[in-house]
């Protein structure tokens, strides 16, 4: 019994090692969010000496930080809303029947979720331009919908091909019409999928920044990129840039919480 | 599950296929375009023919780049697999410490790329940051603005802070759907510590271990915006990959045709693995 306590108290410091690695670097910005910036080049010290809010006023008071988060959850929400409405069909469509193409169609969705954003800068920025969409949110939403899609529809297709075939047939048999079926009976039962389908395109549009910046100017300018304006003719603003960096892992910090018992399975792309 | 053939499902695939081919054909079709186009300004092109490929496939920077991000994806694979599979065996399987757990471990994933970039660029700073400090303190002479190896070490470590999560979570997402019953017949059989885990255990994680390898794999092959921040690609080119390499001849070179070359050739790439990964997942989708 002894031997069997001390092997459970061991395993237990394996995650709370790992969590503590996760949580000093992030604990250090937060830190460094309520410093003076003399504090921060001047002495070292593990907690503020002097707590000051002055950085996150900085942020709260002048439009051009503020903006920024608001633009990023703009885009961000508009971007998981088209890539979930459209990926629902398509998912449905891959889950269900057999048709013309549909493995290829499928493979070529893959390669997008895997093709680098890097490739993908220049044309986005040219194609854009010829649209005039240059600096507007729905650029931004559109072009996140090329890794997102295909995620969305990976996700719904697992989720999907969980509800067995038997409760469509019986639907149809009931008098149900194929869209009355899909809102009221299909769409509750693949509920947790929708959920995690959502927050994996939120996730990945809230990271995003080499397109969101190459999209953008200043009007729908995301939050990562408005945070390279802490460097001035001053000097580097240490206590604002990491006060804007503690308010970007607030939303994801969010998100986690709502799904987080479905955040394993939706890792594995809803296939365990 | 058996589907039934029905080619009128493409009307429900449409909206999706017109959204994504927006998003993906034109722009690739512009690359293609400029791969094989010269050009003095003006717009007025004309055809270079290979010229580009071949260009980009003699150039040693493409192949130092390209040698790079695999060293890069070889080391953090290596590292964070394992680590991974460690963690998960050892997490708490009920009650309050999972949801804890889960929490906690998901967070770098949802942090902005470039932030997560910014936290170790701080963290790492011998004047003001934890980590920099800490290790001059230690009297260890790290810098990683001219420092290759101090440079590629902060990256790694940055990388397994920032990824190593996600392995935990495939992993822990294969371990909790074995059945009880399964631990407790290895129990009667005496089964080592290490049996339940190569007979019972791996087997099991082996479909999300696969996701965890390829994802892993795909994702530190495409890095750009963590280095950027970090290193700037520097000091000299020690680690500019691949991604960064594009950006700049593309961007600030504007070397329209090398650029659109050299993303032909590295979407080929990752076409490839795309294939291997295509065709790993969907062989394991008939079998289980």
């Amino acid at each position: 019994m002894a031997a069997h306590t001390r092997k459970r108290n061991l395993s237990f410091l394996v995650p709370t090692l790992y969590i503590l690695f996760l949580l000093l670097p992030i604990y250090w910005l937060v830190n460094m969010s309520f410093k003076t910036n003399t504090e921060i080049t001047g002495t070292f010290s593990l907690w503020p000496v002097n707590p000051t809010l002055r950085n996150y006023a900085v942020i709260f008071t002048d439009p051009a930080w503020y903006s920024g988060y608001i633009n990023s959850i703009i885009y961000v929400v508009l971007n998981t809303v088209i890539s979930v409405a459209v990926a629902l069909p398509a998912a449905y469509a891959f889950s269900r029947y057999r048709f013309l193409g549909d493995k290829h169609l499928f493979f070529w969705l893959l390669t997008n979720r895997m093709a680098p954003p890097a490739v993908f800068a220049l044309p986005f920025f040219q194609l854009y331009s010829a649209f005039g969409l240059i600096d507007t949110h729905i650029a931004v939403a559109i072009a996140h919908c090329l890794f997102n899609v295909p995620l969305a529809v990976w996700i719904l297709e697992g989720f999907m091909s969980g509800v067995p075939k038997e409760i469509d047939e019986t639907a149809y048999i009931d008098g149900y019409s194929f869209p009355r079926f899909f809102v009221k009976i299909f769409i509750p039962l693949i509920a947790s999928g929708i959920g995690v389908a959502a927050f994996f395109c939120f996730m990945f549009s809230w990271v995003e920044l080499l397109i969101a910046r190459t999209l953008t100017t200043t009007d729908a300018k995301p939050i990562a990129a408005t945070m390279t304006r802490t460097v001035s003719a001053s000097g580097m603003d240490w206590g604002v840039l990491a006060a804007a960096g503690v308010l970007t892992i607030i939303p994801g910090a969010l998100v986690i919480y709502f799904v987080r018992n479905y955040i394993a399975k939706g890792f594995a792309l809803g296939r365990v | 599950m058996n589907k039934t053939w029905n080619n009128k499902a493409w009307f429900m695939v449409l909206p999706m296929l017109v959204l994504v081919a927006f998003s993906a054909v034109i722009p690739l079709m512009t690359v293609v375009n400029y791969s094989v186009q010269d050009t003095f300004g003006n717009n007025a092109f004309f055809w270079a023919g290979t010229d580009w490929f071949r260009q980009v496939l003699e150039s040693d920077r493409f192949w130092a780049a390209l040698g790079r991000n695999l060293l890069f994806s070889a080391i953090i694979l290596t590292i964070e697999i394992p680590l991974g599979i460690l963690i998960a065996l050892n997490m708490p399987k009920k009650g309050i410490g999972v949801p804890v757990c889960l929490v906690l471990m998901a967070l770098p994933l949802l942090i902005p790329w470039n932030v997560v970039g910014t936290i170790w660029q701080v963290f790492g700073r011998v004047d003001i940051g934890l980590l920099g400090y800490g290790l001059a303190a230690l009297g260890i002479n790290y810098n990683y603005v001219n420092n290759v190896f101090d440079a590629w070490a902060t990256l790694i470590v940055m990388d397994v802070w920032h990824w190593t999560s996600l392995v935990v979570l495939l992993c822990y997402a294969g371990l909790v759907s074995i059945p009880e019953a399964y631990y407790q017949a290895a129990k009667i059989d005496g089964a080592s510590r290490w049996a339940v885990f190569r007979y019972i255990q791996l087997p099991k994680m082996k479909r999300v271990l696969l996701i965890a390898f390829l994802l892993r794999f795909m994702d530190s092959f495409m890095i750009y915006t963590e280095p950027f921040v970090i290193t700037g690609g520097g000091p000299g080119n020690s680690t500019t990959f691949l991604s960064i390499d594009l950006v700049k001849l593309a961007i600030g070179q504007f070397d329209l045709g090398p650029a659109a070359a050299m993303s032909l050739i590295y979407f080929l790439i990752i076409l490839l693995l795309s294939w291997i990964f295509y065709t790993v997942m969907t062989s394991g989708d008939e079998t289980a």
